[in-house]
């Protein structure tokens, strides 16, 4: 509005933010729409993790106690559509508003207000996702993947609710991503090409790539699903023609760049912080840019290896099966490239290395697992079982969780001008390394021993497994009300934080006071 | 356009969150209409809370174009702005691609493999057990089980009203461009003219597929519950129509900003925008030609 009225406005570059709720509400700063982002996500991960409180207490011990099976499946379905669309990606999103413009020395993101329609979308999204729980039938209980004919000829009457919270949240990230692309391809600061970008920026360009490629099949995906329940299509009804395991090569056409969606940028991230607590300059740049744009490109050509058990002709399992493999080949480099960065480098265990240690670690012990199940007769064995569990949350939690968490604290300093608590900080650390290790680590076994996934009650011999994993879950929920605590004391108080806080760190945004001012960059810099 | 050396950032904005209220309301008062018709209770109150939510939309594309409008013309954005948008357009497009292409991918997928198997042939042959005697064809004359998924009596050819209509959009670009041309030599009434003879075919267009869809109702029972086929058929030619409803909306704003003098030889992204949007629109419609109505 006042942009309009009051066009000389643009002159008067340093003022502070609005007062009230319409700093908020109105706002096209890219650090209120970062803060925001990243607020509403961990508000998304406490929620997403109570739920899966849920769905561990029910499973501490064998037998129905807490919940009944249906209200399971609706714990275990919106655990997943809630990490996975409300806390990892909007955690990303926020990583990108705060930082991409200060990396790249740019004054804002390339088109302010479209950014800040694109983070209202999310929570208005999730109240609609949300409020299925409420509604008669229950919430989506088919699934986070909501395979067909399971959401479609037998899903609760609230499947229609999710797909518009699904198109909304479809919409959000896509202006999201255009905004990302837009601003790191034209915003960058004289002299910065792109081979001299940050490799968070790189990754976050990749991102952005995937984002716009595959959530539009998502929302087609979705669209046909509507259209199968409300208006008597049959794209995925084998008795009109169509075939539901087509909905599966759909939704993981999607789904597996997904995956990278919410990996890609944590290895950004930790190709910063290594380097700044190794006091070393990154091992192989150009290997790691080129890495990067492998995985994305490989991650077009995978999907099926998700659906190896489904009735998939030969030649289609091993293309995917080979295809698959290769993927370790350009994250091998990624990996050898961290340690070889660490190697005889001055290193120092802050909780942001801490995290990012773990994460290489933890990260490739999901990796290795990923391998496993990308063999496709091996898989029939794992299909569906406790070890995808442990797979995919060992990718996810110490993966891009622990990227999410290490970037926090690596730029906490520059976001709120103090340091956190480091005491505190690696408490949060050692309790959600030990937490999520005894929550995950136990899945192989029960996997391997054959105990399926997404159900409430499971034979005697998986007792004392589960409730070690339960245990261990416990111990990393309750942990996130400590990391909680750590950002709230960090945000009102605490050492006063110098523009550079880690002396190995590089970038841009080291070169600007902490707290960073309300606009940077409003003249770009020159970067040689 | 260069004279403005900062990249404008603007102030506070209130149609983000317009858009977003405008937008949930939509979507809830859409999903409520089809919730509540399948339980066959009322959908009065879901239609109403539908319209109140497209009209808060109308109202907050209407506002926040305008502001843009505004400030283009106060001479606010520089040569860098006018990159962003053309980025934040050229993405925007790639994303439609890629929303095409799970219906086309839908398609080839239908026609290439769920259909041969069922009919008994190739490596998923076997599932010609649950319909015994389905016979595969393309275009699905008969479908599996004909009880839930009447087949269509017959198709649409392609050499008759598709063909008329490919003529039509393909003109239509070439019309356009020359709108174009003119437009970037400064010939504004030669522009407005050929600006809106692009507008002529598209509406020309837009009733031929309607009289179209009229016809594979009423006459040859071609529906979206006639089976894959139908299925495919209206909703890649359904969400194309679509699009090009929206595209000549485009195209007729245009034609109101260059009435209004909005533009300049050398200066007329929105222009150029809405004229990226109709090729992309005409490419996607050849596709359909060659894939749904030819082959």
């Amino acid at each position: 509005m006042s942009a309009v009225t009051d066009t000389h406005a643009q002159d008067d570059h340093h003022h502070g933010p609005a007062k009230g709720i319409t700093r908020w509400l109105l706002t096209t700063n890219h650090k209120d729409i970062g803060s925001m982002y990243l607020i509403f996500s961990f508000t998304m991960f406490l929620l997403g993790g109570a739920m899966a409180m849920v769905i561990r207490a029910e499973l501490f011990q064998p037998g129905l106690q807490i919940v009944q099976p249906e209200f399971f499946n609706q714990m275990t379905t919106m655990h997943g559509l809630i990490m996975v669309f409300g806390a990892v990606m909007p955690a990303f999103v926020g990583l990108a508003n705060w930082m991409l413009p200060l990396m790249v020395g740019a004054p804002d993101m390339a088109l302010p207000r479209m950014n800040n329609w694109s983070f209202w979308l999310l929570p208005c999204a999730f109240l609609i996702l949300v409020s299925t729980l409420f509604m008669e039938g229950g919430a989506p209980n088919f699934g986070w993947t909501f395979y067909a004919p399971l959401s479609t000829t037998y899903g609760p009457p609230s499947t229609t609710f999710f797909i518009f919270a699904v198109h909304i949240m479809g919409i959000s990230s896509i202006m999201g991503a255009i905004n990302v692309i837009a601003t790191i391809l034209n915003m960058r600061a004289p002299g910065m090409t792109l081979m001299k970008m940050p490799l968070f920026v790189w990754t976050w360009l990749i991102t952005a790539f995937l984002l716009i490629a595959v959530m539009p099949v998502l929302a087609g995906v979705v669209t046909m699903m509507l259209m199968d329940i409300n208006f008597g299509t049959s794209f995925f009804d084998a008795s009109g023609g169509g075939d539901p395991v087509l909905f599966q090569h759909l939704f993981w056409f999607f789904g597996h760049p997904e995956v990278y969606i919410m990996i890609l940028p944590a290895f950004g991230a930790v190709s910063h912080i290594i380097p700044a607590f190794s006091r070393k300059p990154l091992f192989g740049y150009a290997s790691m840019v080129y890495a990067v744009g492998a995985i994305a490109l490989l991650s077009f050509v995978v999907w099926a290896h998700h659906m190896f058990t489904v009735g998939i002709p030969i030649a289609g399992q091993l293309f995917f099966m080979y295809a698959t493999m290769l993927i370790a080949v350009p994250t091998g480099v990624k990996v050898f490239n961290w340690v070889a960065t660490m190697f005889r480098g001055s290193l120092t265990f802050e909780a942001p290395m801490l995290f990012a240690v773990a994460f290489v670690i933890l990260f490739t012990i999901g990796g290795f697992s990923g391998l496993m199940l990308a063999i496709a007769p091996a898989d029939f064995q794992y299909h569906d079982t406790y070890f995808v569990v442990a797979h995919f949350h060992y990718v996810l939690v110490p993966g891009a969780i622990f990227g999410i968490f290490a970037s926090a604290y690596f730029w906490l300093p520059k976001w709120t001008g103090h340091m956190y608590d480091e005491t505190l900080a690696k408490t949060h650390f050692w309790l959600s390394f030990v937490g999520m290790n005894l929550a995950f680590f136990p899945m192989h076994f029960l996997g391997l021993a054959g105990m399926p996934r997404r159900i409430p009650d499971y034979a005697l011999q998986f007792a004392d497994f589960n409730m070690i994993s339960s245990i261990g879950a416990f111990m990393f929920g309750a942990t996130q009300l400590l990391f909680l605590w750590i950002v709230v004391k960090c945000a009102r108080g605490g050492e006063k934080a110098p523009a550079k806080p880690w002396d190995g760190a590089e970038g841009l945004e080291w070169t600007v006071p902490s707290p960073a001012p309300y606009h940077t960059f409003s003249t770009p810099p020159e970067v040689k | 356009m260069a004279e403005n050396q900062t990249y404008y950032v603007p102030e506070q904005s209130i149609w983000p969150i317009v858009g977003t209220v405008g937008l949930g309301v939509m979507m809830y008062g859409l999903a409520s209409i089809m919730v509540n018709g399948n339980q066959g209770t009322g959908t009065t109150g879901a239609w109403i809370t539908f319209s109140i939510g497209s009209a808060i939309m109308v109202y907050m594309l209407s506002g926040w174009f305008g502001n843009v409008i505004k400030e283009s013309r106060s001479g606010l954005y520089n040569a860098q702005m006018d990159r962003s948008f053309r980025w934040g357009m050229s993405w925007f497009i790639f994303s439609e691609i890629m929303f095409f292409a799970a219906f086309f991918g839908a398609l080839f997928y239908a026609r290439v493999f769920s259909i041969p198997w069922l009919g008994g042939e190739g490596d998923k042959g076997s599932a010609n057990m649950l319909w015994e005697g389905f016979q595969a064809t393309w275009p699905l004359l008969n479908t599996p089980d004909p009880q839930a998924y009447p087949a269509p009596a017959g198709t649409i050819g392609p050499w008759g009203l598709p063909l008329i209509n490919t003529i039509l959009l393909v003109t239509s670009s070439f019309t356009l461009t020359i709108g174009h041309h003119a437009l970037k030599e400064n010939h504004r009434q030669k522009a407005k003219t050929w600006l809106g003879a692009t507008i002529a075919l598209a509406l020309v267009f837009v009733c031929v597929q309607g009289y179209e869809y009229v016809h594979a109702y009423r006459d040859l029972n071609l529906t979206l519950e006639s089976g894959i086929y139908g299925s495919t058929f209206f909703m890649l030619t359904g969400f194309h129509g679509a699009h090009v409803i929206l595209g000549t909306l485009m195209l007729v704003i245009m034609l109101i900003r260059i009435q209004k003098g909005h533009f300049s030889a050398d200066n007329h992204f929105g222009f150029e925008a809405a004229a990226w949007y109709w090729h992309f629109v005409d490419v996607v419609w050849l596709g359909l030609f060659v894939f749904v109505y030819v082959m």
